[in-house]
């Protein structure tokens, strides 16, 4: 239910609805797309990532004197959790072939097609198998598989929407994979939405120029990564999962070659020793580090783990600089502050509109832009809404979905959204959601090929922690492409790779060299990373912890 | 990086000023919580540092399940500890992992039938139809419809009916039946969307050209496009119509 303060501004949408619509159902366009120059302005202008401390200078490791997200900068500026000269590395707990690194959508497809390739697996996750990003993406995944649409053009949308930073080579990955990897879910038993035809149904998405946005209903992820995550557990003799036990260290070995982990148990506290002949490291991205104290989208265990070991290890990061920020995070109720609104709601018809019911942006720009315009309708224009608990925000007329696909179209394709507002009262079928940017994903990342392996040898990365792919803006529905398309690839080449490696004498040098480094630099911290949890203990408890001990945020 | 998780603590700090608190009981034991915080809130505020029990945060990844109960009410309550506000004098507390059953098959090997599921789920047969499961489901499932779908044999209603459920466990938790309801309802769901749906033409087509290397050429081109260049075909694309 909304305030009755905010329902003079619900009137006005209501008022300006018939005419919106009417544009709507004449196929036009509702607002004039962007340009290039305004583009650029409204991001300049209004994007937090150009905003003054968004970025800092890092002053370790392999892009030291690159400018990169401030807070990024501080987790490689970090202690390693572990003490060196306290391991043993002549006692290995586990060995295997391959060594995936992080239970979401990436490390299972991994995981998979290591196995289908003749490799022994083993998965380690910090939380459950599942537990992730993945799971929570919603309105879709892009494949171009319609007749109008091609791998072409989807390479063109990906590149311009990444500002044509994006890396060409994983580019033609990512689009030329695309039908393959809807194939092999279908063959998994993942049920896409399709028309009577048994074609897959397809919406728009923000600066997708073809309907391209393949959905189950708006559970895509779970849809996907419930399957993936079954399938690993019908391997019980190939794969084998190890919860609750992120990997806090890469371990190499004398020839700088990548030769496993060592992992954490988060419940006895052991530290364990994981020997592989390829390690993938693949741990999803950044939104719990609540950069420039964003709520966010993403998964409790959010934190960059992987970024920080690739880092250490000599891997380089791409576009670092860049944040991503998902234009519809609900800022109304405060309990779900942050939550996605999936961009299908758009893909359908719902208009952004200001406090008095006026458009003022195209809805289906890349998400930086249309992120950027809602923050100037809001601090720039002052048309936004500012609810009882200061938050701002904008109306995302969701009713007009009704009234251009047919009523029942919202319980039918978004039951998600309508389920997460009905338990606050909120009937989306009749009334706009209140939103406004929310911290959504990692652009940037560790550098890979087309292969998935990076300059280390035997090691790999897939998914959000990756970089180069989306160059600085992802598309919406590439995500999940991504983790299917660098996960399947990073596993089929780690499992070629485990058949010729030969591995020498285990050392963790590059954690003592990491922490010299940072001496050098003059770098005084108490941070530790990978930080692994969140830490949301208020501080009036923390005060009175006499005898806790915390290593970093973790207790 | 703000190592107090920066923006929820920002909230808990406005909420402490301001709102009421209200008191809850934490596996038993009384804390006073600000009114409006879900359980999950309620037992960070309280000082618990999740660890199990706690995943996505938004109602889809089913880490969260729990039992609760409310002032004079004796039934146990379920719900996500991520998507219920806290009550006053509630009981709250934390079911962190059921040991639950999954059958493990090749799913290439299986048939979209009834003898599947008395083969790799025989205790689906024992439904008593006492509708608990349904109670307890925090997405508002007709759990009980769909377990009897499959009792039928009608595996496209099951993978309907059961589409929205995020495996948080608490069915197969009240069953009487021992029935693991999620993993049941996965079971059809992977049957109906491997041998039972229409396959899609654009799709079979579209994949067979890129074995044939259709768009080989035109991509590469693309590829070696100067930024300028790739920047004007962009920005003249034409797009789709709603």
């Amino acid at each position: 239910m909304y305030p009755e303060f905010m329902k003079e501004s619900l009137k006005l949408i209501e008022k300006t609805r018939p005419e919106r619509l009417k544009i709507a159902l004449s196929g036009e366009k509702v607002f004039t797309p962007m340009t290039d120059a305004e583009r650029k302005e409204v991001l300049t202008k209004f994007h937090p990532d150009y905003k003054q401390d968004a970025r800092r200078e890092i002053r370790v490791g392999p892009n030291r004197g690159e400018h990169i997200t401030s807070e990024v900068a501080d987790l490689l500026e970090s202690h390693s959790r572990i003490n060196p000269d306290d391991f043993n590395l002549s006692k290995v707990d586990y060995d295997t072939d391959i060594l995936v690194i992080g239970g979401g959508g990436a490390g299972a497809a991994a995981a998979l097609l290591a196995r289908e390739n003749g490799a022994k697996v083993i998965i380690a996750t910090k939380l459950r198998l599942g537990d992730s990003n993945s799971m929570m993406s919603q309105g879709g995944v892009q494949a171009a598989v319609n007749p109008n649409d091609s791998p072409a053009i989807h390479y063109l949308d990906a590149m311009g929407g990444g500002h044509f930073d994006n890396k060409p080579d994983l580019v033609r990955a990512l689009t030329m994979d695309a039908s393959g990897v809807i194939k092999w879910l279908e063959e998994l038993g993942v049920i896409f939405d399709r028309d009577s035809n048994g074609n897959l149904m397809s919406k728009l998405g923000g600066g997708t120029s073809r309907k391209r946005m393949l959905s189950a209903r708006d559970y895509t992820g779970a849809a996907i990564m419930r399957v993936l995550r079954d399938e690993v557990k019908n391997h019980p003799e190939d794969i084998q999962v190890i919860e609750f036990s992120p990997a806090v260290e890469l371990l190499m070995d004398e020839a700088g070659q990548a030769a496993g982990s060592i992992l954490y148990n988060l419940e006895t506290e052991e530290y364990i020793i994981v020997r592989a002949k390829s390690t993938i490291i693949a741990t999803g991205g950044f939104g719990r580090l609540h950069i420039k104290e964003f709520a966010t989208t993403n998964h409790y265990g959010a934190t960059a783990d992987g970024l920080i070991l690739g880092y250490k290890a000599g891997v380089n990061l791409l576009y670092m600089d860049s944040v991503q920020y998902h234009p519809t995070g609900a800022t109304y109720p405060e309990q779900i502050l942050g939550f996605l609104i999936t961009e299908k709601v758009r893909g359908l018809g719902a208009q952004p509109v200001n406090r008095l019911g006026e458009l003022f942006v195209f809805p289906l720009e890349p998400r930086d832009v249309e992120a950027a315009s809602f923050i100037r309708e809001c601090t720039g224009r002052k048309k936004g809404i500012t609810t009882s608990a200061g938050r701002m925000g904008i109306w995302l007329d969701s009713p007009i979905i009704e009234l251009i696909n047919g009523e029942g179209t919202i319980q039918k394709q978004l039951p998600a959204m309508y389920r997460q507002f009905n338990r606050f009262d909120i009937d989306i079928t009749k009334e706009p959601m209140l939103v406004f940017p929310t911290l959504h994903y990692q652009n940037g990342g560790l550098e890979i090929n087309d292969k998935g392996e990076t300059k280390i040898p035997n090691l790999y990365v897939a998914g959000e922690v990756s970089g180069g792919v989306h160059g600085r803006n992802r598309l919406m529905g590439n995500s999940v492409l991504d983790y299917s398309v660098f996960g399947r690839r990073a596993g089929i080449n780690a499992a070629l790779n485990a058949k010729k490696v030969k591995l020498g004498k285990f050392t963790l040098s590059h954690v003592k060299e990491y922490e010299k480094e940072l001496q050098e630099a003059g770098i005084h911290t108490d941070r530790i990373a990978p930080v692994l949890l969140p830490d949301y203990t208020p501080p009036e408890v923390r005060a009175r912890q006499f005898t806790a001990r915390y290593e970093g945020t973790l207790r | 990086m703000k190592e107090k998780g920066s923006v929820m603590e920002k909230e808990k700090e406005t909420q402490s000023q301001e709102a009421k608190l209200i008191p809850v009981y934490i596996m038993g034991k009384r804390y006073e919580v600000p009114e409006g915080l879900t359980i999950m809130g309620a037992m960070e505020y309280a000082g618990y540092q999740l660890k199990r029990g706690c995943g996505c945060r938004e109602g889809f990844c089913g880490a969260c399940a729990t039992v609760y109960r409310t002032a004079d009410d004796y039934k146990i309550k379920t719900g996500l500890a991520c998507q219920t506000v806290v009550e006053p004098n509630m009981y709250l507390a934390q079911i962190p992992f059921f040991p639950a059953n999954k059958a493990v098959y090749d799913v290439d090997k299986l048939e979209p039938s009834i003898s599947t599921f008395q083969e790799l789920y025989p205790e689906t047969f024992r439904c008593v139809s006492c509708n608990t499961c349904t109670k307890a489901c925090p997405q508002d499932i007709e759990v009980m419809d769909y377990i009897q779908a499959i009792i039928r044999g009608d595996i496209a209603q099951a993978a309907d009916l059961s589409f929205d459920c995020i495996m948080c466990g608490l069915c197969a938790a009240r069953c009487p039946a021992e029935i693991v309801q999620y993993n049941v309802a996965l079971l059809a769901r992977r049957l109906y969307g491997k041998y039972l749906v229409k396959k899609s033409e654009y799709l079979e087509k579209r994949f067979k050209e890129i074995l044939e290397h259709k768009y080989d050429k035109e991509i590469e081109e693309l590829m070696h496009m100067d930024r300028e260049s790739l920047k004007k075909k962009y920005y003249a694309r034409d797009i789709e119509k709603m």
